[in-house]
């Protein structure tokens, strides 16, 4: 993990007073309310529903253990005993007071964290593979230069006001599992024909209520030049994005607007001026940045896998669980395993102070003492040797997070919704909670098999329902909610967005809706056929007929 | 309203002149980017200071040629979330290569005070919330940067990498 010298920590340290200072200003009334709010933006601090709302970042989802206890104590301390964890890796209190906050962003520093643009119109907390470091099939951690970019764009003085938010993600492997291709800005780590180290670039993908799948602007970038392109970009963006119309101001649009080749040509014809400028890192700072995520020595464990499979005979809701929530690890005897936050009937991403603490000692006793969050609201312990899952899981169990649903039905993602947000026009959670509930047979869930069902309340798509299999909006009607459902949208490699498949339905039909939809599809399904396989092979039709009984 | 300038409280010698009001002969005088171009022998020609304001929509490619005849450019920030403004100033010093003062003009918060001098602003008309003698101070508040800018401060990675500085990598500091 990346550890900070005394240049980061001083950088965070300051920020903290310098928003004490802030929120000392707002209280003794010199700043209003307007003019408070770009300031604590920049701190991650919303005004919600019913309290502020603080998002810590957590960058490209790496957590310690001693930051994830940290969480803990700050959940128990600051807010009501839990925190959220959301789609772009980051975690959110929803309880915390306007005076506190400070305090809190310093126990954050503590431990080298932060809230520094979390929110805003600026370049917001890098994402990446959960799996970074780990997957088999990686050309390169992307961590390496989610960092980077971490600190390249804290506190940048040209882009902290631009036309709208800005969202980066990195992958480093074949399988995405960022959502590059819906991000502002995605980047997949390549080598070319002469094993030189680079990235394919695409810009302007998103979701909101204009969802786009991003183009490639560059199919190969040197790895060196990866700062003067990305400035390039994003200077270009913020001097010709709209900013007239806050609904058309992210660079989707722009890309959208100008034609993806144009826009390439002006990136590139930017990029010309500064690309052999000190924009770029210097060499000996991309290794130093590398060195903090090299692999952990790894044991050498006699027969870690036959130990594996006698655990597995032996417990066979263990055994399930590894089949579903536990993942090829690159290195031999170790695993990946996947920590569910979507138990049958909960919330989507909650987790209490009590199962972070858990979650924590884990990581500390099997890990390497280290976590990752994932954009579908899961945790995750990157380096568990394979002999050891099973006291994992046992310990797991006693938590409640031990639930065996990766990837499937109840593996929901959904956002906050009129619960806590101010933005939403209908509610999520208790929407999540009932479909949760009405599939909670999970050998009914194995036979459905991957299904990705997303939820947003809103058209902001905070939920990324346009990239769920199945997505649901929630819209408002004269007062009343109701739910739009999309079909055939994916985030990952294969990425597309849903197409709606006709009228919406009021709250207390939605459950019903989706237990229809996905009964057509076992009726229709082939041999080993994904939900979103079937979709894309017959359409809509099967699904409108089950639907509305009509085509 | 108050003048920054060079990080100090200033006194402002600078009249804005109206497209179409006579421009004094003497002291320093801000018109804007149509009548420079429609004027510019006249008003260079003049034995005074001259300056242009550059409106936020406006890209500064116009001015590449007139930065060695300007004394003093205005950039306007309408609203201050318009951050077009951030741009301007680099691609002025930076591209261009225009050495006067840079003026940010209009809706600036105490706290942008920082980022737009790293973007080249040396003077800042400045009528935000605080009094301008406290707003000063924002400029001193964080010790280090992350990027190279207009301000050619060092930046973080340049700091670490520089060979006569022997620099502990972790938590000792």
């Amino acid at each position: 993990m990346y550890i900070y010298d005394e240049i980061d920590q001083t950088m965070v340290d300051q920020r903290v007073s310098q928003f004490r200072d802030q929120v000392r200003r707002r209280v003794a009334g010199e700043l209003s309310e307007d003019e408070f709010k770009p300031l604590r933006l920049m701190n991650g601090v919303y005004l919600q529903l019913h309290a502020y709302m603080l998002r810590v970042a957590i960058p490209y989802g790496t957590l310690s253990a001693e930051q994830l206890r940290k969480l803990a104590w700050i959940a128990r301390k600051y807010d009501r005993g839990y925190g959220h964890f959301t789609t772009r890796q980051n975690l959110q209190y929803n309880w915390p007071k306007l005076e506190e906050l400070p305090d809190l962003l310093a126990e954050l520093a503590s431990v080298q964290m932060h809230a520094l643009q979390t929110s805003g119109n600026c370049i917001r907390n890098v994402t990446a593979d959960q799996y970074a470091g780990v997957a088999a099939d990686e050309v390169i951690d992307p961590r390496i230069h989610a960092e980077i970019i971490r600190q390249w764009s804290t506190l940048h003085p040209e882009f902290t006001f631009l036309p709208r938010k800005f969202k980066i993600a990195v992958t480093g492997a074949q399988t995405d599992r960022a959502a590059v291709k819906v991000h502002d800005i995605g980047l997949i780590a390549k080598r070319d024909a002469a094993g030189e180290l680079g990235f394919e670039v695409i810009v302007g993908g998103g979701l909101g209520r204009t969802p786009m799948i991003g183009p490639t602007i560059r199919d190969f970038l040197p790895e060196r030049h990866l700062l003067s392109y990305l400035e390039a970009i994003l200077r270009v963006y913020n001097q010709l994005g709209r900013r007239d119309n806050m609904y058309k101001a992210r660079v989707k649009i722009l890309v959208h607007e100008t034609g993806a080749e144009k826009f390439t040509e002006m990136v590139e014809r930017e990029w010309e001026q500064i690309r052999d400028t000190a924009v770029d890192l210097p060499a000996g700072e991309r290794e130093r940045i590398a060195a903090f995520f090299n692999s952990p020595l790894y044991d050498k464990v006699e027969d870690a896998a036959g130990t594996l499979v006698r655990h597995k005979a032996e417990d066979a809701n263990f055994a399930q669980w590894v089949d579903t929530n536990v993942a090829a690890h690159k290195a031999d005897g170790y695993a990946i395993a996947n920590i569910s936050l979507k138990p049958i009937g909960g919330v989507p991403g909650d987790a209490t102070a009590e199962q972070m603490d858990a979650v924590a000692a884990l990581a500390e006793r099997f890990s390497v003492s280290e976590i990752r969050v994932t954009h579908e609201q899961n945790l995750v312990l990157p380096h568990v040797r394979q002999d050891e899952l099973y006291a994992v899981w046992q310990t797991l169990k006693s938590y409640d997070l031990h639930t065996p649903n990766l990837g499937l039905l109840s593996d929901m993602i959904a956002c906050p919704g009129m619960d806590y947000c101010a933005l939403a026009n209908a509610r999520s959670i208790p929407l999540a909670q009932e479909i949760s509930e009405r599939f909670a047979d999970l050998d009914r869930q194995y036979d459905i098999g991957e299904l990705k069902l997303k939820i947003s309340g809103c058209i902001n798509a905070c939920g990324h329902h346009h990239v769920g299999h199945i997505g649901i909006l929630g819209v408002d009607r004269k007062g009343e909610e109701y739910y739009q459902i999309t079909l055939g949208g994916s985030g990952a490699e294969d990425a597309s967005v849903g197409d709606i498949v006709g009228p919406a339905f009021p709250y207390d039909k939605v459950v019903n809706a989706i237990e229809t939809l996905v009964d057509a599809y076992l009726d229709v399904r082939a041999d080993g056929e994904r939900f979103l396989d079937t979709y894309r092979r017959l359409g809509a039709d099967p699904f409108k007929e089950a639907l509305y009984g009509v085509n | 309203m108050a003048l920054i300038r060079d990080r100090e409280l200033s006194e402002d010698s600078w009249l804005y002149i109206e497209d179409g009001a006579p421009v004094p002969s003497d002291g320093g005088a801000i018109v804007s980017l149509e009548r420079w171009q429609a004027e510019r022998g006249e008003l260079s020609g003049r034995n005074a200071p001259i300056g242009v304001r550059l409106d936020s929509d406006t890209a500064p490619e116009g001015l590449a040629l007139d930065v060695d005849r300007l004394d003093l450019i205005a950039v306007p920030f309408d609203q201050f979330k318009d951050g077009r403004g951030y741009s301007t100033g680099r691609l002025l010093r930076e591209r261009f290569g225009f050495t006067g003062e840079l003026r940010a003009v209009g809706n600036i918060l105490r706290d942008q005070l920082a980022l737009l001098e790293r973007c080249g602003f040396d003077s800042f008309e400045y009528a935000g919330g605080t009094d301008a003698a406290e707003a000063v101070k924002a400029f001193d508040e964080i010790d280090f940067v992350y990027q190279t800018a207009t301000d050619r401060r060092q930046s973080a990675a340049a700091t670490r990498n520089h060979p006569s500085r022997a620099f502990s990598n972790g938590t000792s500091g």
